[in-house]
């Protein structure tokens, strides 16, 4: 996708970047696809557009660090052209895309052609996860040297654990001669259930899986990424005790990293009473205190990001008895909103809450993207913190419509995203 | 009709959880007096004339399906029985489109039995018709714990204050979730009894206490309420034998020793002898009231039936 070639200025805007921690009220202009003025009443140059930005935030275009894209293999969930719109739609300007699709993104001609696709959606790029194992299947290692050449930013198998420790020693190790990370999805391996273990599961009579799982999982990991010097990262930790494992682990050096995704910090397991599809998450929502044990590590710096962990699912996927329907909600469209809401609850500062969906996550995946500074690419995100707006499943931009969101008031709108200087959302 | 005066303020019943307690006796007094009707023949047999109750099976049943056909028959309603294979790959998929159908057959009053969890709440929300929960998956089982406190209500006069001692396989029991329920709703004092691998491991988060053993579980019971040990618990690991299970959580003439001297003997059927229990107690006229269980089933099943049809049928 070519750049606008007209340029763009953004005026009166209060200009954020995480990364610098600039904070300031500023014009900003866009030009050849770059930023190249950051300047309070900075001259228009001839036929450039003017996007009054007063009252609202300019930051960088979001970075998700973990989506399902529905493509390549269940395009009746989503697609990317359709991800790509809502990814828009909330101000994510690059994605890392997960790998266990089918076929799973296990060769370099895959990786490359989902890099491809992302850009010719001409508003998201997209970052591609490599499959660990070939398949995802959890056997033989994929083969990272070629799937690293071809643009693969971290190995995982997605939705699925890598469960046995052998193979989890293995990924590490070999991943570690590529300066690779490997992204566990943090559930033990072999034990089922559509709930978290605890009073409200007992009532409703849903196979349930102890909270205990995830740390049990994540002290394996820790243990062979001391083990192999290899970098591991955890995807949607949910549990406190996991977070506390992953706290000690950094005092003693070892090279982890994780994420959480906004259903762990904004709901809690009272979000399936009922037996609300909408709400099966896989890891399932969790108790209050865990809840608030998440929040608090995103405060203390202990998560490193806020990932959308979208998961697309269509009407026939989730209406269904609950321990028959499909685990996963959206989250590209709501992504910003439901973390803006714990800024105004007060649990976090507004720099720091888009560090975490910003720059930290570019970080982690070893891309430049998730800065606002002068001739970096203009990707980015205008929004105004005071919008309300309610979500309501039906009308959300994209395909899959799943959100353990809806009917959610939130204040805290995108009005505009670039990408590479072309305004994609509007 | 004066019995109109109360109003039973749910459209549909899929679970003891969140009725109050003068709901949970509405049901029970109703119940009561058909149960006397049903025993002097005398039964208004055009109470549900007109009005079309289906029976939606999707996992097997020969009691609670029986005792469901009797109650809507005897108050005169069209009743037909559906029994649906759940060997079926879309599960799912059968459940909505049957609901189309349904809804599409007019029908009044849906009796719903499913091995999932929840699927009759999902049902409620898809048909027009009431929606009655025969048994969800290890979820609820209303109309049991509903004859269940008739049949002790009936023998004891109350239900307050009893000591009642549920036996066996709670993990995986909606009989065992409903009765719990009801019977801490009415004041009951509830014991649950069992190996720690069968009771869930907030089961205490319920009101009532654990123990996993019998003699202290049964000491000083009024009530002594043994589950069905599906032997699939075998299979998987959470009980290693029947044999075991037996010689420490079955109930015979010894164990119930512990209990009261006019303890009474339950059981929600269908029994597995001599795994849960020896045939003698089960068989004992004085203590086992497991027939009564049976016959108190027709009756509160008329109950629900009658006031839930009441939404709608001469409306004030």
């Amino acid at each position: 996708m070519r750049p606008d070639p007209r340029p763009t200025l953004i005026t009166a805007a209060r200009v954020l970047d995480p990364e610098s921690l600039r904070d300031e009220l500023a014009d900003v202009l866009l030009q050849d696809g770059a930023i190249r003025g950051i300047a309070r009443n900075q001259g228009r140059p001839d036929g450039a557009l003017l996007v009054d930005g007063t009252g609202c935030v300019l930051c960088p275009g979001l970075v998700d660090m973990r989506a399902e894209l529905g493509e390549p293999g269940r395009e009746y969930r989503e697609t990317i052209d359709s991800a790509a719109e809502a990814a828009a739609a909330g101000g994510i300007t690059t994605l890392a895309a997960l790998p266990d699709s089918d076929p799973a993104i296990d060769d370099p001609a895959l990786v490359h052609w989902l890099r491809t696709r992302g850009e010719e959606t001409g508003s998201l790029t997209i970052l591609p996860y490599a499959a660990a194992t070939k398949g995802c299947r959890g056997e033989e290692l994929a083969e990272y040297g070629l799937l690293a050449e071809a643009g693969a930013v971290a190995f995982t198998d997605g939705a699925r654990p890598i469960a046995g420790s052998r193979q989890m020693r293995l990924a590490l190790a070999y991943a570690r001669g590529f300066g690779r990370r490997i992204i566990q999805h943090p559930e033990y391996p072999g034990w089922h259930g559509a709930a978290t273990e605890g009073a409200l599961a007992t009532r409703l009579g849903l196979p349930a899986i102890p909270a205990a799982a995830e740390a049990m999982l994540v002290a394996r990991d820790l243990r062979l990424a001391e083990l192999t010097g290899g970098a591991v990262h955890f995807a949607h930790v949910s549990t406190a005790e996991a977070i506390d494992l992953i706290r000690q682990a950094r005092t003693r050096g070892i090279d982890v990293t994780c994420d959480t995704a906004p259903p762990y910090f904004d709901l809690n397991e009272t979000a399936i009473g009922d037996f609300r599809t909408y709400a099966k998450l896989s890891p399932p929502l969790r108790a209050e205190p865990d809840r608030q044990a998440v929040l608090a590590a995103l405060a203390d710096g202990t998560i490193d990001a806020i990932a959308s962990d979208h998961q697309p699912r269509d009407a026939d996927d989730k209406r269904l008895p609950f321990a028959q329907a499909a685990a996963g909600g959206t989250g590209l469209a709501t992504l910003l909103g439901i973390t803006l809401a714990q800024v105004q609850g007060g649990h976090l500062g507004l720099l720091a809450a888009l560090a975490l969906l910003t720059c930290r996550p570019a970080q982690i995946l070893g891309s430049p993207a998730g800065r606002l500074a002068h001739g970096v690419p203009a990707d980015l995100c205008l929004f105004q913190a005071e919008r309300a707006w309610q979500v309501v499943s039906g009308t959300l931009p994209g395909k899959a419509q799943n959100t353990p969101f809806d009917g959610r008031a939130l204040e805290g709108r995108v009005i505009g995203t670039w990408k590479d200087g072309r305004r994609v959302f509007a | 009709m004066t019995r109109d005066v109360y109003r039973f303020p749910h459209r549909h019943l899929l679970g003891i959880e969140g009725l109050h307690p003068p709901e949970i006796l509405q049901i029970l007094d109703l119940a009561e007096s058909y149960a006397l009707l049903n025993r002097s023949g005398k039964t208004s047999r055009d109470l549900l004339r007109g009005r079309t109750m289906i029976n939606l099976f999707f996992e097997d049943s020969t009691r609670t399906r029986t005792s469901f056909e009797l109650a809507g028959k005897r108050l005169g309603a069209d009743v037909l029985t559906m029994s649906v294979s759940t060997s079926s790959v879309n599960k799912g998929e059968t459940l909505l489109d049957t609901a189309a159908t349904l809804n599409a057959m007019q029908c009044d009053l849906l009796v719903v039995r499913h091995d999932q969890s929840g699927a009759p709440a999902l049902l409620a929300k898809k048909v027009d018709a009431a929606v009655i929960n025969a048994g969800d998956g290890t979820h609820e089982h209303p109309t049991q714990a509903l004859l269940d406190a008739l049949t002790i209500r009936r023998r004891k006069g109350r239900l307050e204050g009893l000591v009642v001692a549920i036996c066996g396989d709670m993990l995986h029991s909606r009989v065992a979730r409903s009765n719990i329920h009801l019977l801490t709703t009415l004041g009951s004092q509830v014991r649950l009894v069992g190996p720690p691998t069968l009771i869930a491991t907030e089961a205490a988060s319920l009101g009532v206490t654990i123990h996993h053993d019998m003699r202290a579980g049964l000491a000083g019971a009024d009530v002594v309420m043994m589950l069905r040990l599906q032997r699939e618990r075998m299979a998987s690991g959470l009980v290693p034998s029947v044999r075991e299970y037996f010689r420490f959580f079955g109930l015979d003439a010894a164990r119930l020793a512990h209990a009261k001297s006019d303890a009474i003997v339950m059981h929600p059927g269908p029994m597995n002898r001599g795994v849960e229990i020896a045939s003698d107690i089960a068989d004992d006229p004085v203590r086992s009231v497991i027939r009564d269980q049976v016959e108190m089933g027709v009756s509160v099943r008329m109950a629900v039936l009658d006031l839930l049809s009441r939404v709608g049928r001469n409306a004030p």
